[in-house]
């Protein structure tokens, strides 16, 4: 076990290490809605997509669950310094978890919506292409929470910035496809939604990037630029 | 050197008040050896802010008693114990462990209330007039009256006890004797006021009047506490002092100590590792 998790209390090291292990799973699960919601729009899978609008409750009563754990765990142990940054993370992490989870049930939606209309020729292979990136950014971000890594949390920061990058691109090409053909804009909006989710979700992985910095370093870096943020915690410019 | 952000000390009140804190003493490289040989309390260096309160915590035995009872010259009670190292108070850079320093001069300026409330087997009023007396500079009913009024008010204790203030100490509840103790440390009108575990042996209720009483006490006096209760300390005070086999391991800003410690060995014991 983590050599961070030896209290005198085994009954304190236990809830601890539970919360963090509950956050897991809550992000395996939101991975789980992503990765649905991406293949529901892509197939133009109706059945898929009001599958992913159902389980969106899962995530909510987890966020439910996991904060009054936590509550749970201030009033009884008044947890202190990296005990008490383990707290704070993971109360902030699952909002914005929770909200990634909204984020993926809106590409749901889209998706249920897309699904009676004509479909391109790419199948939307750029928005697939998109939300493979941010689904990446959710699991790597996940996984450097697990492993309480500050380098990996930077390097998933790092990502955000190329994924609004190609939003931008998958933007200025709906643009395109609307300017060509109007009959086009009313369905190629609800794709921008479905883009414009994507891309609200690498927002929050970045957030929960900035969380790990708070646990490990126990700096408040939002709010900071990453290469600020970088050369403050890691001494060095950024990306180096 | 001092390993005292001494940054913090100059800047922290910065916000609301547009003087500097200043320092109201200076332990350097304080060493103690009880007569058995025993060196409990290994090159101390630590400042105390004027009108702050600096918590001591640390395991049973790392030395925090100790090092309190170094600033009354208790120590001196008892042969064959040895001070090496100087406490300086301000403003007037006097060395209180020095050779030519009275303990009880000491005394007067430094008070102290221990764990256990122990009042004299005496009246309220006679508790209280004793500090007096002992300083020696009151004469006349009127002033000593007043004086008595001002500490006991000071303790947060006057309205309680204003019309029963020739009963004896001992019929008060284990919290009004507590106050009863600080009001008649007060009466010397000390620049520090020193606590020793003050609240453990009171309930909750009575602790968070001793707590609250601190925090107004500051404006007068500066303090220094030892606890064990550590969100007692996070509470109560400005700066926090760890301590452990007799060292001191961190001293800090109290909200850093408790939120982002410097230390692996302050962080495991403020989240309860010790073991």
């Amino acid at each position: 076990m983590d050599p961070m998790y030896t209290h005198i209390s085994q009954q304190y090291n236990a809830e601890l290490e539970d919360i963090r292990s509950k956050v897991l799973q809550m992000g395996g699960l939101v991975e789980q809605q992503i990765d649905q919601a991406l293949q529901a729009l892509v197939k133009g899978d109706i059945a898929l997509g009001e599958a992913v609008i159902m389980d969106d409750t899962k995530v909510n009563s987890m966020e439910v669950a996991i904060d009054e754990e936590c509550s749970q765990i201030i009033a009884r142990r008044q947890p202190a310094a990296s005990d008490l940054r383990l707290v704070v993370a993971v109360i902030k992490t699952i909002t914005d978890l929770e909200r990634i989870g909204d984020e993926a049930e809106k590409i749901a939606r889209m998706a249920v919506r897309l699904a009676g209309d004509e479909r391109p020729k790419n199948n939307y292979a750029e928005i697939h292409s998109l939300g493979m990136h941010v689904r990446t950014m959710v699991h790597n971000a996940l996984d450097a929470f697990a492993r309480v890594d500050i380098e990996a949390a930077f390097n998933v920061a790092r990502e955000d910035r190329k994924v609004d990058e190609q939003y931008e691109a998958v933007i200025r090409q709906l643009i395109t496809v609307m300017m060509e053909d109007p009959r086009t804009i009313s369905r190629v909006l609800n794709v921008i939604w479905a883009a414009r989710a994507l891309e609200r979700i690498g927002d929050h992985a970045s957030n929960l990037c900035e969380y790990i910095v708070y646990l490990v370093k126990g700096k408040d870096v939002r709010h900071t630029s990453l290469e600020q943020v970088e050369k403050e915690i890691l001494g060095r410019p950024s990306g180096s | 050197m001092l390993n005292i952000p001494k940054a913090n000390l100059s800047t922290r009140n910065s916000g609301s008040s547009p003087e500097p804190t200043h320092l109201k003493a200076e332990v350097q490289q304080l060493n103690f050896y009880y007569s058995n040989g025993f060196h409990a309390l290994k090159n101390i260096n630590l400042a105390l802010a004027e009108h702050q309160a600096t918590a001591l915590i640390g395991p049973s035995g790392c030395g925090k008693s100790t090092f309190l009872r170094c600033f009354n010259r208790m120590h001196d009670l008892y042969p064959n114990n040895r001070y090496q190292g100087k406490i300086i108070m301000h403003p007037d850079n006097t060395d209180i462990l020095g050779p030519k320093v009275d303990p009880i001069e000491v005394r007067m300026r430094i008070s102290m209330v221990f764990q256990k409330p122990n009042p004299f087997p005496k009246s309220i009023y006679e508790n209280v007039a004793y500090g007096l007396r002992v300083r020696g500079v009151v004469k006349g009913r009127g002033n000593v009256d007043d004086k008595i009024e001002e500490a006991l008010r000071g303790a947060a204790l006057w309205d309680e006890v204003k019309d029963r203030l020739h009963d004896l100490a001992f019929n008060l509840s284990g919290g009004q004797q507590q106050r009863l103790c600080i009001a008649r440390a007060l009466a010397t009108d000390p620049e520090i006021l020193l606590f020793d575990e003050p609240t453990s042996a009171l309930d909750p209720i009575a602790t968070a009047s001793i707590e609250e009483l601190i925090h107004e006490l500051k404006e007068k006096v500066t303090i220094l506490i030892v606890t064990h209760n550590m969100q007692q300390a996070a509470r109560v005070s400005d700066y926090t002092a760890f301590m452990h086999l007799g060292e001191l391991v961190e001293f800090g800003d109290t909200d850093q100590i408790f939120t982002n410690p410097r230390q692996k060995r302050t962080e495991d014991y403020i989240t309860g590792r010790y073991g």
